[in-house]
């Protein structure tokens, strides 16, 4: 079963040259989930990317015991992979990103709350929560061994994104993938998440931390 | 062969042509007047030199004084790709790449046509090796600048699609392959187009200027064919190679987008 272990890490914030922020050191059980809080801009993304190995960074990263840089960058995020806060899409149609067994890990367009023909639509006709979910899809028809989720149910109305929640806690469970939950929503998170850290620029802090009052976006 | 010398006054006079263009411009106010006639002061200037120079050239034919003009020709088409760029990259990369694919390139293809087709005596002859360079090397560096620009400003502007990409588990040469091919057949139109309209839309420059030297037009047809022929696989080749060396420049060994190598 695998574990996601992050020592140390360390990147710039922002813009390069920028000022560092980290060390960060977290442990994901295998086959749970931990909220990710923090108030906007305070570097939750950057910190997603850094263990996807998107964005230069120093310090260590390891899933299963197997660090980021001993395989090849690609292996590396097809195991731990990354939806973004507003999946992109490149192809004319939806069925262009997915592989040709698109839900070999039994979620399905319908656990998602799409239409069972959604392959076939064309991606210019899809809502913002439309993509957000497909993102979702397409991301597991990979069959990642790790999750880092970023706000993935942002666009979504409570009923939706009580569906969703769901669907990412059964692949968690079925596969033992250790998932790691960026959201706003306290709620949201106590739901999904065994336990809560919050991100602060120079490390991560056990709990839910009040930001205070709201800040604009 | 019969040449109708020009007089300065038929310079003169198709430069009025150019002024009234100017005029026209400054009273419509579309403000091409300014590059225009910076373009023409260049322009002659620059040609008016380079017809001393290989004046003073062909009298000497010394392989030196060659090779020293076609590395001059070399650097400022190096240049010139660099200042096309709307994006490039940064550091000694934003030069070095395009002026490497130019000369690589442009030279292969020339130091070939000289040696094997046209053969002239010494090869190195300024007459022909010094034109047939400017040839390659003009219209290399027209496809190398619209490759490059086109690759680095759509990398850039398509950021989240290549990183999204990549998150997927992409390497760095699938997710950049819409841009690339991209880059390519926007670098590679001016060649294709010239060659498509030859003939029959236009009468490209080298027959024109044989013709109108004298020379019996099927031998002017058989150099323009030879000349197109270079040029597209001179153009071609920079081009390509240009692309793909910046394509990999985007990235680091890690396959991360690096946009911080570009201005």
């Amino acid at each position: 079963m695998p574990r996601l272990d992050v020592h140390a890490l360390t990147f710039a914030a922002g813009a390069p040259g920028a000022q560092g922020q980290g060390p960060y050191d977290l442990t994901v059980e295998a086959g749970t989930c931990v909220g990710l809080a923090g108030p906007s801009g305070i570097g939750k993304t950057l910190f997603l990317k850094a263990i996807a190995d998107l964005i230069p960074h120093h310090g260590d990263v390891r899933l299963d015991g197997i660090g980021h840089h001993e395989i090849p960058a690609p292996v590396w995020r097809r195991r731990v992979a990354l939806l973004p806060a507003t999946p992109t899409w490149w192809h004319d149609t939806v069925r262009g990103h997915f592989p040709a067994e698109p839900f070999p890990a039994g979620v399905t367009p319908a656990d998602l709350g799409l239409a069972g023909d959604v392959l076939g639509w064309g991606v210019a006709r899809l809502s913002a929560g439309e993509r957000q979910r497909l993102g979702l899809l397409r991301l597991l028809a990979r069959e990642p061994a790790c999750l880092l989720l970023d706000e993935p149910t942002a666009n979504l109305d409570a009923r939706t994104a009580r569906k969703v929640e769901a669907a990412v806690g059964r692949y968690v469970e079925k596969t033992g993938a250790p998932a790691l939950w960026v959201a706003h929503d306290a709620a949201a998170l106590m739901r999904v998440a065994n336990r809560v850290v919050t991100l602060t620029p120079t490390g991560l802090v056990e709990g839910l931390i009040d930001p205070g009052p709201e800040e604009p976006a | 062969m019969t040449l109708i010398r020009l007089t300065p006054w038929d310079l003169v006079l198709a430069g009025a042509l150019v002024l009234l263009l100017a005029a026209l411009s400054a009273r419509l106010k579309l403000a091409i007047e300014r590059p225009l006639l910076v373009g023409v002061a260049r322009m002659a200037v620059q040609l008016f030199l380079i017809g001393y120079v290989l004046k003073a050239l062909f009298a000497s034919n010394n392989p030196v004084w060659v090779a020293l003009l076609a590395v001059v020709m070399l650097a400022v088409a190096g240049r010139e790709t660099m200042a096309r760029q709307r994006r490039r990259l940064t550091g000694p990369w934003g030069y070095a790449l395009g002026t490497g694919a130019l000369f690589v390139a442009a030279f292969s293809v020339a130091l070939l046509a000289l040696t094997v087709m046209l053969s002239p005596e010494p090869w190195y002859h300024p007459r022909y090796a010094i034109p047939l360079l400017g040839l390659m090397l003009g219209n290399t560096m027209t496809a190398v600048a619209l490759g490059l620009n086109h690759l680095i400003s759509e990398a850039a502007e398509r950021r989240e699609q290549i990183e999204q990409r990549l998150a997927l588990g992409e390497t760095y040469h699938e997710a950049m392959a819409d841009i690339r091919r991209a880059a390519v057949h926007t670098g590679i139109i001016p060649v294709v187009n010239a060659m498509a309209a030859a003939g029959i839309v236009s009468l490209p420059g080298i027959m024109t200027g044989q013709i109108l030297a004298g020379a019996p037009p099927v031998e002017a047809v058989k150099y323009q064919i030879l000349i197109m022929l270079l040029i597209g696989a001179s153009a071609g080749l920079g081009l390509v190679a240009a692309v793909w060396l910046a394509g990999r420049r985007l990235f680091d060994e890690r396959h991360r987008l690096r946009l911080d190598r570009v201005t």
